[in-house]
């Protein structure tokens, strides 16, 4: 393929990925009058926020007094104290705006008594700075996120949104400066390479959850942001982070939401012991994430897992009116039948901790804008959701704020692209000479390579190194292997042969493209995870154990700081965490506990 | 292991080396105790030969991008439970829409239908400070509409959409523009009304209802079908 075969085409933003983030924020451009392009992999409505379940955070106070204030502080301990305050006041202040916004869009929330919103109870919801639970997340079922990413297309359909539909983004253009000019990407359809020229460049491309072999993510969460912005060189933020999600379905890895802990569901044991109460006393079931993660991973390990192999914990709703169950909770029904072969009406669900969020990412501030090592803003670049790393969830994400931080920072990284198109920040500046070389040859070398390894071993041996040196509890000695496993695995990558060659609809390729990116962001976690000498949320190591002088294996002295990974080299540096919000004091520095 | 092969006869097109589609023989070992759903068994074909050509994301019912023809009736390849398929399993891409590759058809004409119902809340009031009211029932009102995923088994198992499918809605356009005609927050009714009252657009639904059978959401496109009907016939008298 030659350089003259590489058309280009020209817009003021482009945005990639057509999830919860991206499909916000090309509301904000679409509706600005802005020459948008929307590229995604899969039809917008396909992407995974289609899955979220539980609920979607915000201080309304619909059922009982909340404040954001409180939510912010509910966000910062569930961080483990690793979030930027001011990204995260940011977030929690804005919420009740952009979900009363969503509603307005059309999105079908469940409605109390008086016809507001739903909001049920979730794991780290509190009132009063940790006092008490509080109902903040607010639902439409089981099926929040199904019932969101359609009202958000919807509004894209209305604000006439220009989408590119099954278009895969490979690689991030940058000239000399360092300024972000686009993006190349294939048409899935026909094989056509194009480059996306604009003056701002949106990433929304979610998470990378299929770098572990049980995951609840869907097949596209590949992490093709993070692959192409690390060959671009910009440094990815904590990614030793990944929450482990309580409730996968055991063996399916399926979710099942939160939100059924929320509706008074229960953890139990072989014995069948309610064992949340002897692990978060105050919290029980609703703890954080991560904390209940590693009670079910502790009762495992311990012998008390159920089924015939030990290997699952049960959860139980049989105890809830049946009636609420097909109100509140109909899609995880199905699903439990679908995929556990149980009703959960009569018997309890097998459940295991599954990998399901990834918290770091693409450095971002609170405005979407995409950051350097020193903190500034790398210009005509932008991203929010899963990819971006604000840093609002910092060591551990409380369930429902990643809906909130699509709402929030999708339309944040809209409204700044606007800002600086009008102030003249960023402009259309000329495509580099070679702006296509690097793809091109990557494409070349899928087309033509021979003897090969096979794309899906070379995934396989990848999901399963992660997931055995890298999961729920981690060693030092699986860490500094792991490190050497991934690198090996790089290695087959870079020779991965495809037999299909064919230039329509070849999937083949794409997946090809997408272990690329897989790669990126094994390497950039196992090697975080390796260099992190401490216990903080969902990164919990042995060799950093609950001591008096380091509560919970948290060493606030030495780590207090946001990891950034740096591919060439593969190199570690650091930045420290934001402890100053926009407006309200410091939540210092302190022990958690649920 | 429960280990077993399974046959399969399926639908093969690759525009760029075939003159024409045909059926391809294809076996493969299965796990029972790992394998459940028919994507299962797909990826493991796929593992076997790189070029067999499928959407597929969420792998759990929701996305609705593994729609297809299996033994005949359309479903989501990740809904079906493979022990109760006979076999050699017969999948074909989803019938009345052009075949781009393999097992994946065009569904331009789906979506173009499903945007011509405008399918989002038309309210031109004033936007309130706090979220727009609405009672637990007027929203119950919407449960069997809103959780459409656009899989497209309903249309394309519709002999009305496969004569018209430019002219007809179709099923998943018309359970949609009910969505929103049942939603008491939106203003626009009539005009919803006004669009449909067409001898085409809705009255091509014969009430044949295959869309009802296929629907891996057990929702019921006929009845809201039948609603919209009742609405226009109301407000005539």
């Amino acid at each position: 393929m030659s350089k003259q075969s590489v058309a280009v085409r020209k817009f003021d933003a482009v945005i990639v990925g057509a999830g919860g983030s991206g499909l916000r924020a090309a509301i904000q451009l679409s509706e600005a009058g802005l020459k948008t392009a929307v590229l995604s992999k899969v039809f917008p409505t396909r992407s995974h926020t289609v899955a979220a379940q539980g609920g979607v955070s915000a201080s309304l106070g619909n059922s009982e007094e909340d404040h954001w204030h409180w939510h912010m502080y509910d966000t910062v301990k569930g961080s483990d104290w690793l979030g930027d305050q001011d990204a995260i006041e940011y977030m929690c202040r804005k919420a009740p705006e952009v979900v009363v916004e969503l509603e307005h869009f059309g999105m079908p929330f469940d409605r109390t008594d008086e016809g507001k919103i739903y909001q049920r109870p979730f794991g780290g919801h509190m009132s009063n700075f940790g006092e008490k639970p509080v109902r903040r997340a607010c639902a439409a079922a089981d099926r929040t996120g199904h019932a969101m990413l359609h009202a958000l297309y919807q509004r894209n359909v209305r604000a006439n949104t220009q989408f590119f539909v099954e278009w895969m983004a490979l690689d991030l253009i940058r000239d000399e400066s360092g300024q972000v000019l686009g993006v190349i990407a294939l048409e899935m359809e026909t094989g056509e390479v194009v480059a996306f020229h604009s003056k701002a460049t949106v990433f929304a491309t979610g998470g990378a959850g299929r770098i572990y072999y049980s995951s609840t993510n869907a097949f596209i969460n590949t992490g093709d942001g993070l692959g192409m912005a690390a060959r671009a060189g910009i440094a990815l933020e904590d990614m030793e982070f990944w929450q482990f999600h309580p409730t996968g379905v055991a063996g399916a890895g399926v979710l099942i939401t939160e939100g059924v802990r929320g509706e008074g569901g229960i953890l139990r044991n072989s014995t069948n012991e309610r064992f949340m109460e002897r692990y978060a006393p105050n919290a029980k079931d609703l703890a954080s994430r991560d904390v209940v993660s590693r009670a079910m991973v502790t009762e495992i390990n311990e012998g008390r897992g159920c089924g015939p192999n030990k290997d699952f914990v049960l959860l139980d709703i049989t105890h809830l009116d049946p009636a609420t169950i097909m109100k509140r909770l109909p899609g995880i029904r199905e699903i439990s039948i679908q995929f556990a072969g149980i009703d959960p009406i009569k018997a309890p669900i097998p459940v295991v901790p599954t990998c399901h969020y990834q918290m770091g990412g693409v450095p971002t501030n609170y405005k979407g804008q995409v950051v350097g090592d020193d903190g500034a803003p790398v210009r005509g670049f932008y991203a929010a959701g899963e990819v971006a790393c604000a840093s609002v969830h910092g060591a551990n994400r409380l369930g429902t704020n990643s809906l909130l931080d699509l709402l929030v920072f999708g339309k944040a990284s809209g409204d700044t692209v606007i800002d600086d198109l009008r102030s003249g920040e960023i402009g259309l500046r000329d495509l580099p000479a070679d702006f296509a070389d690097r793809t091109l040859a990557r494409l070349n070398r899928l087309n033509t390579q021979t003897g090969g390894a096979s794309v899906n071993e070379c995934r396989l041996e990848l999901q399963r190194t992660m997931q055995k040196h890298c999961g729920v509890f981690r060693f030092k000695d699986m860490l500094v292997e792991g490190v050497a496993k991934i690198i090996e695995v790089e290695k087959a990558v870079a020779h991965t042969e495809i037999k299909d060659k064919s230039q329509v609809w070849n999937t083949a390729r794409v997946e090809a493209l997408e272990l690329d990116n897989l790669v990126e962001v094994a390497k950039a976690t196992m090697v975080s995870a390796e260099a992190r000498k401490e216990s903080r949320g969902a990164h919990v190591r042995d060799d950093a154990p609950d001591t008096p002088a380091n509560p919970n294996g948290r060493d606030d002295a030495n780590w207090h700081k946001h990891t950034l990974w740096h591919r060439e080299g593969n190199r570690l540096s650091y930045k420290p965490v934001i402890m100053k919000p926009l407006s309200v004091e410091t939540i210092a520095l302190k022990t958690r506990s649920y | 292991m429960a280990t077993s092969t399974m046959q399969f006869k399926i639908y093969r097109y690759d525009p760029d080396k075939d003159n024409a589609p045909y059926m391809q023989d294809a076996s493969v070992e299965v796990d029972f105790s790992l394998d459940r759903k028919l994507l299962d068994v797909l990826t493991r074909l796929k593992a076997k030969d790189d070029s067999l050509s499928y959407r597929r994301s969420c792998r759990e019912g929701i996305c609705g991008s593994d729609a297809m023809n299996i033994n005949g009736k359309n479903g989501l390849a990740c809904l079906t439970e493979i022990k109760d398929l006979k076999q050699p399993v017969v999948l074909r891409p989803l019938p009345g829409l052009p075949v781009i590759r393999d097992l994946i058809v065009d569904m331009t004409q789906f979506f173009k239908q499903y945007h011509s119902i405008k399918p989002y809340l038309i309210n031109e009031g004033p936007r309130p400070e706090r979220e727009r009211l609405q009672s637990p029932e007027e929203r119950e009102e919407l449960n069997g509409l809103y959780e459409c995923i656009l899989c497209a088994c309903c249309s394309t198992s519709c002999p009305s959409f496969w004569w018209n499918p430019d002219k007809f809605v179709g099923p998943a356009g018309l359970l949609n523009a009910y969505r929103f005609i049942a939603d008491t927050r939106d203003q626009a009714t009539n005009e919803r009304l006004d669009d449909l009252e067409d001898p085409y657009r809705l009255f091509r639904c014969h009430t044949i209802m295959n869309c009802v059978d296929v629907c891996p959401k057990g929702l019921n496109p006929t009845r809201a079908i039948g609603k919209i009907k009742e609405m226009m016939v109301r407000r005539a008298i």
